[in-house]
């Protein structure tokens, strides 16, 4: 910056853009702490109306709760503890036919919690919206946008290894915490922030004419930081019009595909095709699930139109646009994982882990996920199509099925995957776990015309480029050779090609002839001797 | 088995250690004082700026190493005895060898300013400078840099990263006027200015003064203006770092003296990048050329020669590179501040002084093209180098001049705007840029012909 003397407006503005950012996401952690709970009779006749506690439950449960009525809990957890008492003494009393399964049980906590809450938040969602994800976004647009005009466009990843929110001091460890405590709640335990996802009811409302629900609180947030960190990652690579297309484009894909078409599909009244369209098995491992066979179904011509898009999209488009351009077209360009990675994760993406042994474990780990998806969508269809309960060494499909979504699914993908931004770089899951990534690396591997191709012998080693390779690629391995770049684990992002200083990479798609330069020529002496 | 010592483990020493050890199973030793392990000296300045840590400057893994058999050692080296051809370190131990490499490196240079040995005051080379420099630029109001060169630019822009004040003294009219014709020259001015820099040009230090503690205040101008400042970086080139080889009977002059297969004057002794003076320098080229792509190429020339090839030292068709803040500059063959008697130069150079091509060629018959530079825009290398070698026409390199532009995909591609600049500058001509990269390219699956 070059404003050293006397008042600058550009930097009073961006540090005002940390101030309304840090209290718009200190408002946020405080929404879960903020409501009395109560519960009273017609908060239950109303749950009961609305079938939020089924029909067949209604008699005992009910009863139960009663112990509960028109007392006042300070915080959710007090509130928690008698719900899971009188939910555990319904379960005595049910027929072992008819109890409350695990699923229904944490739903039943998660909607009495949410009915049961008297606060600030309950009573103006709007406001609380606006203060809490509001504020958040407009304070990161306020300090990403001067920097337009505060120095010239270029790389500039001044302090970064300086920086202890993006090289894990106690802020980043910090951020790490929050970012997997949160994923843990999300999953596992929405009851706990039934308060956050009503911050999603005033959005939900006007979308889709509904609640919001953990899933839609979810999407809602994500979608909020691909948009506002994609800013900051365009008005950091403003110079480089490849990343302002590729950043406009995975903010237009979280946005419309994953946000607003499933929406419409609930306002249009085909809430089970509510799907993100450009989400392709096996990285939406659930594609051929009962419930979603059943869904589409259901919806007749449509429903088959959609079932033969997942199908096409996995075994067809996405293979075949990775021919042409790499599964960059599906990484960093088009994939809700890929969008988040590239804008949320674009600060973290030095932490990956270069070391051949990082390599090693990546490639068990990846394509174990990839066989692990194979195998469990496999006993999945087939125990549809024969409906005949079958057992794979003495496990059945939900079995196999139910791990699947847990450990990789939510654990992997979520926890791991987006949790430990802060800690190993923005690309855990799509590097080690993304079964998807992992089909498409084969494809780049061994029949595509991607390659980040060398630019002679102009590397100076300086490591940037694997520096800031957020897949843990050393791309400095092969550029100081002369050779040209082709990892399967390659995103395509383009970063090293920007932040290279002797313009020395180029994301290129073309013949698939002369793609592996066995070696590169550097001219020394009258022949030409191979740089290796 | 032979014993092949080298003595430095920059990109030279390193180079020649990884091409003997894929050649011959002769032990290899690397000796440096430096560092224990070998890392990219170019990255010097992004550790400062905090784009690196100094782990990320190795361009090689710990492991790799010990993997193939080549064995480091930490220690300063003070003589060199060509007699009983051993080395002898500070602490008095004898290192003997069959083979002795010499890839000592440069030193900064200084030119007797008074105050010159104050704190505060020192050049930008090695691992200790950049200790040093990250001391003495700690909590500092302003830093001055002395001198017109790549280096100087680096440590003001590292400064400039941590928001201290710069101010930079140019000896010459215009930055680097002597290597770069005027456009190049006074686009790289402007960068240096759009950055906040206090560039003055045509300024020379005369003294620096210090303060009671022996640490340097103020820099002091040849026109009589001080200014006040904590910290000078003295950037006017560097020499061959080679006291010690000096006294031991290898013959030198600016550097150590080589012949074309890189054997100083004592057989069995070798001299390689910066330190090394090549006694004959092919046409075109000085004699010691410190530069990173030179020390590479010198140290796979030695590889070779020391394993039975019949090789001499050509570094073939000039190339370099750099980064000036953010303008990115390559050049190409031959392109100096002036064309040479016979020599003509074809320059585009965007109205917003951030984009330049410029294409040199011999003023006869077909006008060859001889010389490629770019500013702000990227160029391949092999593209280059194939029609430099072939001579290609500049009609010819003027209608092609779309496959050799190397930017990333979605770049505004300015080949056009120099075929128009020909077509002004030489009237009746009415040429077309045939090829360009683009859409039409995206789907095509069969190599196309580059060169015709």
């Amino acid at each position: 910056m070059s404003e050293h003397h006397g008042f600058s407006p550009l930097l009073f503005v961006r540090r005002a853009g940390l101030g309304v950012f840090l209290v718009g996401f200190g408002l946020f952690v405080l929404v879960p702490l903020l409501s009395d709970f109560r519960l009273t009779d017609d908060i239950l006749s109303e749950m009961a109306a609305n079938n939020e506690i089924y029909q067949h439950h209604q008699e005992i449960v009910i009863g139960e709760l009663q112990a509960l009525k028109d007392k006042t809990y300070p915080h959710q957890f007090a509130f928690l503890t008698d719900v899971k008492r009188e939910l555990t003494e319904s379960n005595e009393r049910l027929d072992s036919g008819s109890q409350i399964w695990e699923y229904d049980f944490g739903q039943y906590q998660y909607r009495l919690v949410r009915a049961a809450s008297l606060g600030p938040v309950s009573s103006n969602p709007t406001l609380w919206f606006f203060l809490t994800v509001g504020l958040s976004m407009l304070g990161g647009l306020l300090y990403a946008l001067p920097r337009i005009w505060l120095e010239p466009g270029g790389i500039k990843n001044n302090g970064v290894f300086q920086s202890s929110v993006k090289s894990r001091g106690w802020l980043g460890i910090g951020v790490g915490v929050f970012l997997i405590g949160f994923y843990i709640a999300l999953y596992f335990y929405p009851a706990v922030i039934a308060d956050w996802i009503r911050l999603g009811d005033p959005i939900s409302e006007l979308m889709r004419g509904t609640l919001s629900d953990q899933w839609f609180f979810y999407g809602m947030l994500y979608t909020a930081a691909v948009l506002t960190m994609g800013v900051r990652m365009a008005v950091n690579y403003r110079h480089s019009r490849y990343q302002l297309v590729r950043t406009a484009s995975v903010s237009f894909f979280q946005l419309g595909f994953a946000f607003l078409i499933p929406a419409l599909m609930v306002l249009i009244n085909k809430p089970e095709l509510g799907y993100d369209l450009k989400n392709s098995w096996p990285l939406d491992y659930s594609a051929f699930f009962d419930y979603r066979i059943d869904g589409y179904e259901k919806h007749g011509v449509f429903g088959m139109v959609m079932l033969f898009w997942t199908i096409a999209l996995s075994t067809l488009v996405v293979p075949a646009l990775a021919f042409f351009f790499g599964k960059r077209w599906y990484c960093s360009w088009v994939c809700g994982c890929g969008g988040l990675a590239e804008t949320l994760g674009d600060p973290y993406r030095h932490l990956s882990d270069k070391s051949r042994t990082a390599w090693r474990v990546e490639r068990y780990v990846i394509h174990g996920v990839l066989v692990f998806a194979v195998v469990m969508t496999g006993i999945v269809v087939w125990d549809l199509f024969t409906e005949s309960a079958v057992s794979v060494a003495g496990f059945q499909a939900w079995q196999v099925r139910s791990w699947y979504g847990f450990a990789i699914g939510s654990i992997f993908a979520g926890v791991v995957g987006t949790g430990f931004y802060p800690l190993m770089g923005n690309r855990v899951w799509c590097r080690f776990g993304c079964p998807l990534a992992a089909i498409l690396g084969l494809v780049q591997k061994f029949k595509s015309r991607f390659r980040i191709t060398t630019n002679g012998g102009q590397c100076i080693s300086c490591g940037n480029c694997s520096t800031y390779c957020e897949q843990g690629i050393d791309v400095r391995w092969y550029a100081q050779r002369g050779q040209n770049i082709i990892r399967s684990s390659c995103v395509g992002c383009g970063i090293c090609s920007q932040v290279c200083p002797r313009g020395v990479l180029r994301l290129e798609n073309g013949p698939t002839e002369d793609r592996y330069n066995e070696v590169s020529l550097v001219q020394i002496g009258k022949g030409r001797i191979d740089i290796a | 088995m032979r014993q092949i010592v080298i003595l430095g483990n920059g990109v030279a020493g390193i180079t020649a250690a990884r091409h003997l050890r894929k050649r011959c199973d002769d032990e290899i030793l690397v000796i440096s004082g430096e560092s224990d392990h070998f890392f990219s000296r170019t990255a010097l300045m992004y550790i400062y700026m905090g784009h690196m840590a100094y782990e990320n400057t190795k361009p090689y893994e710990d492991h790799f190493w010990k993997e193939n058999r080549i064995r480091l050692l930490r220690t300063w080296i003070q003589a060199i005895d060509t007699a009983q051809r051993q080395l002898l370190d500070a602490d008095g131990r004898q290192i003997p060898y069959d083979v002795l490499i010499l890839a000592t490196g440069s030193k900064p240079n200084k030119f007797g300013w008074p105050g010159q040995d104050l704190d505060g005051v020192q050049g930008l080379y090695s691992l200790q400078d950049l200790e040093n420099m990250e001391r003495y630029t700690r909590g500092i109001e302003r830093g001055v840099v002395v001198g017109g060169g790549l280096i100087g630019i680096e440590m003001s822009e590292m400064m400039h990263s941590r928001d201290i004040p710069v101010s930079f003294l140019v000896r010459e009219k215009s930055w680097m006027e002597r290597v770069f014709p005027a456009e190049e020259s006074e686009m790289i001015n402007q960068e240096i200015r759009d950055n906040g820099i206090d560039l003055r040009l045509g300024t020379e230090l005369d003294r620096i003064e210090g303060d009671e503690h022996g640490r340097a205040k103020a820099a002091v101008t040849k026109d009589g203006s001080t200014i006040p400042c904590q910290f000078l970086g003295l950037t006017v080139g560097v020499s061959p770092n080679i006291e010690f080889v000096r006294s031991s009977g290898v013959e030198c002059d600016r550097g150590i003296l080589v012949d074309d297969s890189l054997e100083t004057s004592v057989p069995g002794v070798y001299a390689i990048g910066d330190c090394a003076q090549i006694r004959d320098p092919l046409p075109g080229r000085r004699p010691v050329e410190p530069l990173w792509y030179t020390g590479r190429m010198m140290g796979e020339t030695v590889a070779r020669v020391l394993t039975g090839e019949d090789l001499s030292y050509d570094p073939g068709t000039w190339f370099n590179s750099a980064k000036f803040f953010d303008l990115e500059w390559q050049v190409y063959g031959k392109v100096p501040s002036q064309p040479d008697e016979g020599e003509g130069t074809l320059v585009w150079k965007d109205p917003g002084g951030k984009k330049l091509i410029r294409l040199n060629y011999l003023d006869e018959g077909e006008r060859p093209v001889i010389g490629y530079q770019v500013m702000g825009i990227r160029y391949r290398h092999d593209v280059c180098q194939e029609w430099l070698d072939a001579r290609k026409p500049l009609r010819y390199v003027l209608e092609n001049l779309g496959v050799v532009n190397f930017d990333p995909e979605f770049y505004r591609q300015h080949e056009a705007d120099l075929v128009e600049v020909y077509n002004r500058q030489f009237p009746g001509e009415s040429l077309k840029l045939k090829r360009k990269r683009g859409l039409r390219n995206l789907f095509r699956l069969r190599r196309s012909e580059r060169a015709a």
